[in-house]
């Protein structure tokens, strides 16, 4: 059984990436699992052409989580906001249907297992909720 | 009489304990959220539904007789169950969150106001604070919360300091869902009482474990779910005293809880129909009632012995595990076994129990107060029933091994 605990989950989990704070970001979200009290907070850091020019994540809770949290800000360097949200939308997918032949998603490709395992989808989408409302916010603010 | 404790032949009348899951032969552990029911339980049910379905108190047909021979023969089966003096006393609610809610609603209007103090403690269901919270907020009323020790123990002195005159409610829970402590219950009564406060146990965890009686007990009120005794979801109950239900106000109002209507002015129905406004799962009360049936036939004698030693037994077994910790080692338990481990969260270590066929319960089981308490997210539980064996613990344990391999 490898099941959900695979290689590259776990290695995510075990080593997440971008965990140094931004002083100055532009994008900050978290979003809580109410459920289990799970968390992840984003931060995002724009440069001149809104581009995304810095990322930080830290997770706290289940492997997935962390793990969903560090893939998913590993896609994010040098993306504009409106490639993000399309990154949100493959990844939402793979997560229902699966992501054969989804190149673009990286890491992330590989939680399309979690499919197996309903009860988990919350906790992998968690840091693209957190995202998504991190964006919308900024998005509000700026007009 | 009771016959003799054999927990093979007792797994026999659980149908669904001879399910597999995830291919492999199904280890139920999670009796605390929901116990699985006995066959008789089930045919009380499909023979109800086949043979007598009616509605009750309102028709003069056979079978409407009959269907209230049932419903009323299980409101006794509950009396003598928890010993209270006279069937008046028993209401048929859907759950422990409504009858909490019943008497935050009926009993809790009319008595608490600006300034008056409801006690709980720190290892409460959220569904015995929120109710409190809500009634606090409406009147200006305050929360008070017993605090409890690493262990899991209530602090009776902190308790004690916390009861005054403007105490007008105290609501307890009897065994905590979260740790699975035994609460000193005919104590907490009686320091209530001391200052004119009636008291409320919260005794979901409680009635599948040991023996209730609520005139011993000397609670005002006591409440539990059908559903976590090895009966029908959708039934529970409500214990009042007389003398606090007769002066209570309804809490919903409808038929079967009226004597006479008109516009003018309406009658209110006699204890317990009073606390029983339309058409009640007749069904789930006689599944309660088979349910009880059930247990008493096993007799508590022999149910706390067996859920004792289990306890013991996994109590050991998990001690002895490296990076595991037991949440909630209270002296006085009942068949919680709630941990954390260093190497895992609890969603993953529920997962991978999971994929072994073993159910458990990961989270904060509803008591984010607890968890906020010993500082974790949330923990693995672990709870028990009578037809649980120590087989049942010892794949626990190898299942645990397993999280540790695929985690370390
Ligand atoms: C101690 C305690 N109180 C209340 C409840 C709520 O029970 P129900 O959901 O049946 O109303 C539970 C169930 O988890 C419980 O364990």
């Amino acid at each position: 059984m490898d099941g959900l605990y695979g290689d590259l989950v776990m290695d995510h989990y075990r080593n997440p990436r971008n965990r140094s704070p931004i002083s100055d970001a532009d994008i900050e979200a978290e979003e809580f699992n109410p459920f289990c009290g799970d968390r992840a907070t984003l931060q995002l850091k724009l440069d001149g052409r809104g581009n995304i020019c810095g990322v930080s994540a830290q997770a706290e809770g289940c492997s997935i989580i962390q793990a969903a949290t560090s893939m998913l800000c590993d896609q994010l360097q040098g993306k504009s906001l409106d490639e993000v949200a399309e990154i949100g939308e493959r990844y939402r997918l793979a997560l229902r249907n699966g992501a054969e032949g989804e190149s673009e998603l990286g890491d992330l490709r590989a939680l399309q297992v979690v499919r197996q395992y309903p009860v988990r989808i919350k906790c992998a989408l968690l840091p693209l909720t957190a995202l998504e409302e991190g964006i919308k916010a900024y998005r509000e603010k700026t007009g | 009489m009771t016959t003799t404790f054999n927990v093979n032949k007792i797994r026999n009348d659980f149908p669904i304990l001879k399910q597999q899951v995830n291919g492999c032969p199904l280890v139920y552990l999670d009796n605390g959220a929901t116990s699985q029911k006995p066959q008789s339980v089930i045919d009380a049910i499909v023979n109800y539904y086949s043979t007598t379905n009616s509605n009750v108190h309102r028709g003069v047909h056979t079978m409407s007789q009959q269907a209230t021979d049932g419903y009323e023969g299980a409101r006794a089966k509950v009396r003598q169950f928890i010993n209270a003096s006279d069937d008046r006393e028993i209401i048929f609610t859907r759950n422990t969150t409504e009858g909490i809610n019943l008497v935050a609603h009926s009993y809790g209007r009319q008595n608490i106001g600006p300034g008056d103090d409801i006690i709980v403690s720190n290892m409460e269901h959220h569904s015995n604070i929120v109710p409190w919270q809500m009634l606090c907020e409406e009147k200006g009323a305050n929360l008070r919360v017993v605090p409890i020790d690493d262990a899991g123990e209530l602090l009776v002195d902190e308790y004690e300091k916390m009861l005054s005159s403007r105490t007008k409610l105290v609501s307890i829970t009897h065994v905590s869902n979260a740790l699975g402590t035994i609460l000193p219950a005919a104590q907490i009564a009686r320091m209530a009482h001391a200052h004119g406060a009636p008291i409320l146990f919260d005794g979901a965890q409680a009635v599948p474990h040991m023996p209730v009686d609520v005139q011993e007990l000397d609670c005002d009120f006591y409440v539990f779910s059908g559903h976590k005794l090895f009966g029908p979801t959708g039934i529970g109950i409500l214990y009042g005293k007389a003398e606090y239900l007769e002066a209570m106000p309804p809490f919903l109002g409808g038929g079967e809880m009226i004597k006479s209507v008109t516009f003018e002015k309406t009658i209110y129905n006699d204890l317990p129909y009073k606390f029983e406004g339309g058409t009640p799962d007749i069904a789930g009360a006689i599944g309660l009632g088979a349910a009880i049936d059930y247990v008493n036939d096993l007799g508590f004698d022999q149910i706390t012995a067996h859920e004792d030693e289990l306890l013991r037994y996994g109590t050991d077994a998990l001690s002895t595990i490296e990076g595991l910790k037991i949440i909630g080692t209270a002296e006085h338990k009942a068949g919680i076994l709630s941990f954390v481990m260093d190497l895992a969260h609890p969603h993953d270590i529920g997962t991978i129990l999971d994929e072994q066929g073993i159910a458990v319960r990961t989270g904060h089981h509803c008591a984010q107060p607890v968890m906020q308490r010993f500082q974790i997210p949330a923990t693995a539980r672990a709870s028990l029933a009578f037809y649980n064996t120590k087989e049942d613990i010892d794949a626990l344990v190898k299942g645990i091994d397993r999280v540790i391999e695929v985690f370390s």
